[in-house]
């Protein structure tokens, strides 16, 4: 393999070499400097001319004399088995003292689109023992559900907690989790590791790790790491996979910042043009696939710059996802765990898992009516505080009384409360119940006969 | 400069090729594995090329290959009941060839071409054939009859055409002038296919939606843009349009779209069962489906494809319903590859020509007479907009509304809310209201428009006096816009909101429409000439059969149930002193 010493210009992340062979687009680079340090990059750009290099590790201590070699082949990922209950980091490189992954196969990490026509399509509820998400926002198997966080908010909390809860009911198999960490902080990363190490949950796990101090550009590739070793365990070993992306407003930073030094015309807030579709490479390989047992469910987690659901990463996520779990600041303040928004919430997915035979028949119209009273009450909070609340009428009074109890027993609930989608549904009812029947519109007849219990 | 060029750069989707001799959109050959292109920009002697697939790999100096043809679709018996990617190639097929996962460098063609059709020929031989005309038919799924035409740039007098069983490359029949007749010919999608004349719309694209066709109804042949903040039910909405909306045929386009969405359609579409006909739905449908993760180029294409297909339909006399979703990652699709070309960016990074590329598209609407026959047919556009953020000032939606007519706005507050369809009946218009007041008028009932005005008034005042209660409380009212703030509760809870996943309520008839109407319109009137004798308002709002209106939702038999509930609500009010 030919080695290069015609390295022209470095800039930020990029590094340009001139008068090289026909190099492919998206090769895989490794450059050795001066003191025989290695580095890896990845080609951007390709031509007779000029060929451009994103280095992952950044570009520190690289000067004109390094040498470049071109790999001829795009970065793959070894896979085997033997992954499972091991830690690697950002670029698929174990990172504890276990030994070399000796790979069964070695798999591309850009990863192919899977033809919609193979798909299958979601059904399987996963029950996650939290009532906001399995009740009014239900994950079905094979969904990519985020979570929409903001600094500060526990959203790593309640990815945990799904991690060790989620199950689908009436079947034993765990899931496989697939944690890929980008740009978070050492300290976040251990809570992880040491949470799937109390609970057990490491033996059935992979961690890819890239901390705060890792190189950014590394942060692009640590997802799709992430996705293939799940799309192997899933499409080609019948698993479950569960795969926890945090944070992926660092991986949209690292995307704007090759941008940047690439001189690319910028799209909204300096982020790419081509954000949507590179984030879509990314969630679009959840799913399942016809004839094959395995699955791939996915719980990116991104923290909104300034709690604005309208900023390009939350937005351009919103629309490739199917749906999101929205963490409110308010909620949070008032010392509710987990603070999930149920009405920005939503699951797409939702009708696929629920219902008769899946989890129950008034599971719908239950999550309907919960949805529809909170919404009214949350909107008379701020009649009240004009008027007061002598001036409600009884309904509304009630619908007030409902959104408090709502929020205190309903959305609050331990760290470690696993609540089954029975005892959920019967907390429900208990909310209801404090109104008239005929009030509960979204309910049918025969379904409040069934399961309404008047309060005395 | 010849028809082999070799590669100069790669970077992403696009490509420069040099020392090839090609026209603008012509399809090219890119690379050792032949992935299919289109040439975008030429410069001297360098030519850029977007490729409709994956570009890792290539590498500079691999051959480039001009075909001399822009981007065709095949058109001919088969495409009905098809699903295919954004360059009409078939899915299923591309299953078989590749697997699950979709890889590169593999052609398939749009129509299968080892199936045999049975044709009967319609036209006679020495009859004088105009471009576009009928001269036979085939039976492409049960009950949908093709009718094969001269496409829309030959002909002449026929000299020979055979009946019988023939694939779409056989040749069926000859011109005098020596031209070859097939079951299939070839259309460039970035083309517009000729019509003999426009004609303005006239009647209604039924949906059996009640918000849609009572109060903004679309025309045939018209254009509606769904502009929605991601989470406000746009999917479910047009899904219910493809679903129940009365064209002959349909063409989804899941442009840029979730892989599992799709799914949700490509699994649910083979399970629907037409209402008029009995039979399949996918026998009437044509879907296309390219999901966000797909080539980038595909997508833009995806739109093209879909609606040249669609005109092939109308060219047939048929009306055609063609969705769209979404035309915002259409828009942005172009954005990114006008981006890669280092083109000076307009509002937002669109590229300059958004605006005449979305007109363009729209404009390929419309209710015609086409080429070879007096029979109108049409085609009815439904895009989806997905504003960031919600925000309906962003260049995608304004650009469209300057050329749709009909606007359903959905809001992310109803959804939230669990209204649904949750359509913001202040917000939406339709423009068509005139041109369709005649048809309604003889179709249904004489009053429809008088009841849409009513309702329309209802809601509209409602939201004047919504901000009063909010300020004072709703007993501070007085009576008679008590009665206004109770009757647009009904028509909100009992007439706009509509159930997609009930067995009847998922489809509104219009008669049933206009007795939901006449009867949320008769509580009102009872109750303010209850109040004219002076009942107290307090034993109005006790009634109890108004509450019972929305139940004609579930009900099959509405009549019945409707009569019950006038005359009820009719006793009810005779006892209120």
């Amino acid at each position: 393999m030919k080695e290069y010493k015609t390295i022209s210009r470095v800039a930020g992340p990029l590094v340009f070499v001139e008068k090289t062979h026909p190099v492919g687009y998206n090769e895989l680079v490794r450059i050795q400097l001066q003191n025989g340090e290695l580095k890896n990059g990845q080609v951007l750009d390709t031509s007779d001319d000029i060929v451009v290099v994103q280095v992952f590790e950044g570009t520190s201590g690289i000067d004109r004399d390094a040498h470049v070699t071109f790999l001829g082949d795009t970065i793959k990922l070894s896979v085997s088995e033997d992954m499972l209950g091991r830690v690697f980091n950002g670029a698929g490189k174990p990172i504890d003292d276990g030994p070399e992954i000796i790979a069964e196969k070695k798999l591309d990490i850009i990863g192919s689109a899977i033809n919609p026509y193979s798909r299958q399509q979601p059904s399987d509820f996963i029950q996650t023992g939290i009532s906001t998400i399995d009740c009014m926002n239900t994950l079905v198997r094979g969904q990519k559900l985020p979570i929409f966080s903001g600094s500060g908010l526990p959203h790593n909390e309640i990815a945990l907690q799904i991690a060790r809860q989620a199950k689908v009911v009436g079947q034993n198999e765990k899931f496989i989790v697939i944690f890929a960490a980008m740009g978070i902080t050492n300290e976040e990363a251990q809570r992880f590791i040491s949470d799937f190490e109390q609970t057990g949950a490491l033996d059935r796990s992979l961690v890819f790790l890239n901390l705060a101090d890792d190189p950014a550009v590394e942060r692009l590739v640590t997802p799709r790491m992430a996705l293939t070793a799940a799309e192997y365990f899933a499409f080609e070993k019948d698993a479950h996979v569960l795969v926890i992306l945090t944070d992926m407003t660092n991986y949209c930073e690292s995307l704007r910042e090759i941008g940047a030094a690439r001189e690319e015309v910028p799209g909204r807030r300096g982020y790419p043009g081509y954000m949507y579709t590179d984030l879509a490479t990314i969630y679009e390989r959840a799913g399942m696939v016809k004839g094959k047992k395995g699955s791939i469910t996915q719980f990116p987690i991104l923290t909104m710059v300034g709690d604005d659901i309208t900023h390009p990463i939350p937005d351009l996520t919103g629309y490739i996802t199917e749906g999101q779990v929205v963490l409110s600041r308010e909620l949070h303040r008032k010392s509710i765990y987990p603070p999930i928004d149920v009405l920005p919430s939503l699951s797409r997915l939702m009708n696929l898992g629920i219902g008769k035979s899946k989890t129950r028949e008034d599971h719908k119209q239950v999550s309907d009516q919960l949805y529809a009273n909170y919404a009214e009450g949350r909107d008379l909070r701020g009649l009240v505080a004009i008027v007061g609340e002598e001036a409600l009428s009884d309904r509304d009074k009630k619908l007030l009384k409902f959104a408090a109890e709502f929020e205190d027993k309903f959305v609050r609930q331990g760290k470690y409360e696993d609540r089954d989608i029975v005892k959920t549904l019967l907390l429900s009812w208990f909310l209801l119940s404090g109104f008239p029947k005929d009030q509960l519109a979204r309910i049918s007849p025969e379904m409040k006969d069934k399961y309404l219990v008047e309060k005395k | 400069m010849s028809k082999i060029g070799r590669l100069y750069r790669i970077a992403g989707p696009v490509v420069v090729a040099e020392g090839i001799n090609a026209r603008m959109f012509d399809i090219v050959r890119v690379g050792n594995e032949r992935l299919m292109g289109e040439v975008i920009q030429i410069n001297g002697l360098r030519t850029t090329i977007q490729v409709y697939e994956d570009t890792s790999k290539l590498a500079p100096g691999e051959p480039v290959e001009n075909t001399g043809l822009p981007l065709t679709v095949s058109l001919g018996p088969g495409l009905l009941t098809s699903i295919y990617d954004g360059i009409q190639r078939p899915l299923e097929v591309l299953q078989k060839q590749m697997g699950d996962f979709i890889l590169r460098g593999v052609d398939a063609s749009g129509l299968d071409l080892k199936k045999k059709w049975d044709f009967k020929a319609t036209a006679k031989k020495g009859d004088n054939l105009e471009a576009g005309a009928f001269i036979g038919e085939v039976e492409e799924t049960p009950g949908n009859i093709h009718k094969i035409m001269l496409p829309p740039n030959v002909k002449g007098k026929l000299a020979e055409i055979n009946s019988g069983k023939f694939t779409v490359e056989e040749t069926i029949g000859k011109l005098e002038n020596g031209t070859e007749l097939k079951l299939m010919h070839k259309w460039p999608v970035r083309i517009p296919r000729n019509y003999k004349k426009k004609l303005p719309p006239t009647m209604p694209l039924l949906t059996g939606q009640r918000i849609f066709d009572a109060l903004f109804p679309l025309a045939k042949g018209g254009a509606a843009a769904i502009p929605g903040p991601f989470g406000a039910g746009k999917t479910v909405s047009q899904q219910q349009l493809a679903k129940w909306s009365d064209a002959d045929i349909i063409v989804y386009i899941g442009c840029g779209e979730r892989g599992n969405e799709m799914t949700e359609v490509l699994t649910e579409f083979p399970h629907l069962i037409d209402p008029k006909t009995k039979k399949p739905l996918m026998n009437r449908t044509v879907l296309i489906a390219n999901t966000s993760n797909m080539p980038v180029a595909a997508r833009e294409a995806s739109v093209y494809t879909g609606i040249t297909i669609a005109e092939y339909y109308r060219d047939m006399g048929y009306s055609v319903a063609l969705m769209a979703d979404s035309t915002s990652r259409w828009a942005e699709a172009m954005r990114e590859i006008s981006s890669r070309l280092e083109e000076m960016p307009g509002e937002e990074g669109y590229p300059a020509y958004l605006s005449s590329k979305l007109a363009a598209f729209y404009e390929r609407a419309g209710m015609v007479i086409p080429q070879g026959t007096d029979k109108q047919g049409s085609v009815s556009i439904i895009g989806a907009v997905s504003p960031p953020g919600g925000d309906f000032s962003e260049p995608v939606t304004q650009n469209t509304l300057r050329v749709t007519k009909t606007f359903w706005a959905l809001d992310a507050k109803l959804a939230q809310r669990r209204h649904f369809p949750s359509i913001n009946w202040l917000n939406s218009y339709s423009l068509y209201m005139d041109v369709l007041e005649p048809w309604f008028k003889k179709n249904v009932a004489d009053d429809w428009r008088d009841l849409v005005d009513k309702f329309m008034t209802i809601l509209q005042e409602e939201e004047k006096l919504l901000e009063i209660v909010q300020l004072v409380g709703s007993d501070a009212l007085p009576e008679r816009q008590q009665i206004v703030l109770e009757t647009a509760r009904l028509i909100r809870e009992a007439f706009l909101q509509q159930n997609a996943y009930h067995d009847i309520d998922t489809y509104c008839s219009l008669p049933k429409m206009y007795q939901m109407m006449r009867a949320i319109l008769k509580f009102n009137d009872l109750a303010n000439q209850a109040l004219d004798k002076g009942s107290a308002i307090s034993d109005i709002f006790a009634t109890k059969t108004k509450n019972r209106i929305s139940e004609v939702k579930f009900e099959a038999d509405f009549e019945t149930f409707l009569k019950k509930i006038e005359k009820d609500m009719q006793d009810e009010f005779a006892a209120v002193r």
